[in-house]
């Protein structure tokens, strides 16, 4: 008998514009003890049908078709009352954020034993009990004294287990996890799946993972479903949709997963979510604005050598500086970067890689330590028209798309803003003409300059970002974890113009990614972070090959598995 | 926690001198105060004398620190009009006013709060909807005309009510109470619900806002999905979030209402502060002004600093242990 049915399922959500159909037709089950994968990208409706079981579909969304049925009994069609006396107590949910989940002004024993004593009935006394034992379950060390704690006193990762604590309260059935590793470093990411997995076995419940990510999927499923625009486009076991996938999307999906054990040349198309950009014209660079100038004078060894960087912030204020308490972020860093080369930046959130790069582009001035670029100590400069120098030929893109674009400016002005402001050209006709090329150049299309960043997806707002950083005309290019908010096809799409434009530009780049499979994928050299201080530097090959710091081989280890994917259409790079 | 406190305290310090400093200069530059003081026909000789006498002649470092520190000890000089220490009078009036303002400030909690988490849970509902639409006019509309309509409907037409006045009050010491007497009763209700109708729009406003904010949050919606009732999702876990920041603005809104007593004592003649500050001015009697002003600053700094405590003391993660 199944534990959990999902047949025929069809949510919609009418608004303004028309009904829009969120998941359609969709039929899913779980067995006991079995994990149940849910992949597909943004948008594909994977989140609402976990909503709907538990029956916390966001209004206006309605179920208009199908039924859920929870060991052959019909729940859809139960009273709100009837509904949430099973929400908790036969099928619990997990949420992606954990520091979002737990209310912060109660203490976790509160809100444990709140949750216990209201389905198991079990008195304060027994309640207490019974949660200290949850905590020990999911492995919070000193259970006893931590149940006392408030939520912010745990860290990200032990607050996904407090959270994964309330879930089994009151030992559901069926668990729901919606994306509860994402907001998760790898590291802990690993143990919680491992933990999961465990609890699923030894309890026998039920487990739906909804994820856009094929490392978890590979990790810890037994079976997959994949999801396209709200249709479950295939399903099968989990060896078999990521080794020998049937359907097109499911194809295009797995071949845009970065791989951490073999280097692409570029990554195949996926053409389902999101058009990839296409130039409409080719520019010719010799000619061209945007290839004039780039005869920077040649530098005698690396482009940027970094020596001896530290970087302090204060985290306990005091009058008097001996009573502050400060912390170094970056610890001591030295590395070089040779003209024409991607050099990688790898580490687990806090190591201290993004203030390396907001040093670099001296967006923060280090408490000691020397930038040396193209020859000269940008800590050091005095005169603002010197930095402005350098500063044209360093540009940076950051991570988030959404916020990294002013929303009051439309995309002309964005990119027109850094060619006016260091008086790129000598009217304003070109300048129109360069933003126009630039754009078609990222493949966005000269019409998208009208527009307003608000109208644009992610990805297309990557590309605008890139096209900024491309405006004034830059020899080095930062990037920040450039693709670790997209979906993995966009993100492929993203990275391959990456790879385009510094081989066109002959650019040289710092790629900051925590993501190992990307960073393989991007770069020539990498520099491995931990806590502030940087353990390994080698060529990308020999360091996913023959690691030599322990840390590096730790982190190595702990990347998904993802030797079961496909390799079908895809074209490696020769060593 | 103690470093919190003292840091809070010193801060208080400098924001009452600088009152001060700016209530003394008024003694400066409002007027001559000997002038104030005495008739036409004083000679020069006996002006010099008195201004010698009353230690204007000395540096103004020296001046300020003596009323600095006469204040500190409640003592603002004499009164030009009513020629009787500013203490007494102040003292006077102190509980008239403090009593309107209580009442007030309770009315306003006890309706506002209670009403903005019933707009906020039941937001499209008709009788929501009503209560949105009337707290619109309580913003809008101006203090002195909702008294003025007030007085019209319940003293004039209905005549159900006193429309000035505090009625029969009972001293104990120097207090004077209007709650121990039914007149005193009757008499409270007009001016505290006009003194209490803006803010209590204000505050009803403001806690469904916030409770509507965390109604959306993640652990509301976690809390769900774990099957705890309606009840304590809405009482125990999103209306303590919800009062968190609504504590801020409740405690700057108690200090208004002690300060922007002044209309609603003028319309309804209430013998509190406001109506003597307001004569003072029509006086020009700058002691009275210099204290109300003071004291009002003062009022605003112990309120502020019960807030901050009350704040630290709610939001476990402003405690100075939660680094552990």
């Amino acid at each position: 008998m199944d534990l959990l049915n999902i047949n025929n399922l069809r949510i919609e959500f009418p608004s303004r514009h028309g009904t829009v159909v969120a998941v359609d037709d969709v039929s899913l089950s779980v067995q006991p003890g079995e994990v149940l994968g849910v992949v597909g990208e943004s948008g594909a409706g994977k989140s609402t049908i976990g909503n709907a079981v538990i029956g916390l579909l966001e209004p206006p969304g309605e179920m208009t078709a199908g039924h859920v049925l929870l060991k052959s009994e019909q729940i859809d069609t139960l009273s709100a009352e009837a509904k949430r006396k099973i929400r908790g107590r036969r099928i619990g949910m997990i949420f992606q954020d954990p520091l979002t989940s737990l209310d912060p002004l109660q203490t976790i024993e509160q809100q444990l034993v709140e949750t216990i004593d209201l389905h198991l009935k079990l008195g304060e006394k027994k309640s207490q009990e019974r949660a200290v034992d949850l905590l020990r379950q999911v492995g919070i060390p000193e259970p006893e004294t931590r149940i006392k704690n408030y939520p912010h006193q745990f860290s990200g990762g032990m607050r996904q287990r407090v959270v994964i604590a309330l879930a089994l309260c009151a030992e559901p059935e069926v668990i729901i996890a919606d994306e509860p590793t994402t907001a998760l470093d790898v590291s802990i990411q690993a143990q919680i799946l491992e933990l999961m997995r465990r609890l699923c076995k030894d309890k026998q419940v039920g487990m739906i993972i909804i994820t856009h990510d094929m490392g978890v999927i590979a990790d810890i499923t037994d079976r997959v479903a994949v999801m396209y625009r709200g249709k479950v486009v295939e399903e099968g076991t989990t060896a078999k949709i990521l080794g020998n996938p049937d359907h097109p999307y499911t194809q295009s999906l797995i071949s845009a997963v970065p791989r951490p054990d073999i280097r692409l040349k570029r990554f195949p198309m996926v053409n389902y979510i999101e058009e990839e950009g296409e130039r409409t014209k080719d520019i010719d660079l010799s000619t061209h604005w945007l290839g004039r100038h780039r005869d920077y004078d040649a530098v005698d060894g690396p482009l940027l050598s970094l020596k001896n960087l530290v970087m302090t912030f204060v985290t306990k204020p005091a009058l008097l500086k001996s009573n502050r308490i400060t912390f170094n972020a970056v610890d001591d860093v030295s590395f070089d970067i040779n003209e024409g080369e991607v050099f990688g930046l790898v580490g687990e959130s806090g190591s201290g890689k993004s203030t390396v790069a907001r040093m670099v582009c001296s967006l923060y001035k280090p408490a000691s330590g020397i930038v040396n670029f193209a020859g000269t100590d940008l800590t050091s400069i005095k005169s603002e028209n010197e930095r402005d120098f350098y500063r044209r030929q360093m540009q940076m893109i950051f991570q988030d798309p959404f916020s990294s674009l002013n929303g009051r400016m439309r995309v002309m002005d964005i990119i027109a803003e850094p060619i006016r402001f260091h008086k790129l050209a000598s009217s304003n006709q070109e300048v129109e003409q360069v933003v126009n090329d630039l754009l078609d150049h990222v493949g966005l299309g000269a019409q998208a300059s009208v527009r307003f960043p608000h109208e644009f997806s992610g990805g297309q707002r990557q590309r605008i970002s890139i096209a900024r950083a491309l405006a004034t005309r830059p020899r080095f290019l930062i990037c920040d974890e450039p693709t670790s908010a997209l979906d993995v096809s966009i993100q492929a799409q993203i990275l391959n113009l990456l790879k385009d434009l510094q081989e066109e530009l002959g650019l040289t780049m710092l790629f900051i990614s925590h993501d190992l499979p990307v960073i393989r994928q991007m770069c020539d050299r990498v520099g491995v972070m931990k806590q502030g201080k940087l353990v390994e530097v080698s060529a990308t090959e020999d360091l996913f090959e023959n690691p030599t710091a322990a840390y590096t081989r730790e982190l190595l280890d702990l990347m998904p598995r993802l030797d079961k994917l496909s390799h079908e259409g895809l074209e490696v790079e020769e060593a | 926690m103690i470093s919190f406190i003292f840091k809070r305290l010193l801060q208080s310090v400098v924001v009452m001198l600088t009152v001060a400093l700016i209530a003394f200069s008024m003694f400066r530059f409002i007027g001559d105060p000997i002038n104030n003081m005495v008739g036409q026909d004083t000679s020069q000789a006996d002006r010099a004398a008195l201004t010698e006498q009353l230690g204007l002649n000395d540096p103004f470092i020296v001046q300020f620190g003596r009323f600095a520190l006469n204040a500190a000890e409640g003592n603002f000089g004499i009164s030009y009009k009513y020629r009787q220490p500013v203490s007494s009078l102040i003292l006077e009036r102190l509980s008239a006013t403090l009593e309107l303002s209580f009442v007030a400030a309770v009315l306003t909690l006890v309706v506002g709060i209670p009403l903005g988490v019933y707009t906020a849970l039941k937001g499209k509902g008709l009788i929501s909807k009503g209560i949105m639409t009337l707290s619109l006019i309580g913003v809008s509309l101006p203090t002195f005309l909702i008294g003025i309509l007030l007085i019209l409907l319940f003293g004039v037409v209905l005549r159900w009510l006193p429309t000035f006045g505090r009625g029969d009050v009972i001293a104990i010491g120097w207090w004077t109470t209007g709650f121990l007497t039914v007149s005193g009763i009757k008499s409270l209700i007009l001016p505290s619900i006009t003194l209490a109708l803006f803010q209590m729009t204000l505050i009803m406003r403001l806690v469904r806002a916030e409770m509507l904010e965390v109604l959306r949050t993640d652990f509301i919606k976690f809390a769900r999905a774990r099957g705890l009732p309606d009840r304590s999702v809405h009482f125990k876990h999103a209306l303590k979030n919800t009062l968190v920041p609504v504590i801020t603005i409740t405690g700057l809104q108690l200090g208004a209402l002690i300060a922007f007593a002044i209309i609603t004592e003028s319309v309804f003649q209430w013998p509190g502060m406001g109506l003597l500050f307001i004569q003072a001015i029509s006086d020009v009697d700058i002691p009275i002004m210099a204290a109300y002003l003071v004291l009002i600053a003062f009022f605003f700094v112990v309120i502020n600093m019960v807030v901050d405590i009350l704040y630290y003391m709610v939001d476990p993660r402003l405690r100075a242990d939660s680094t552990a």
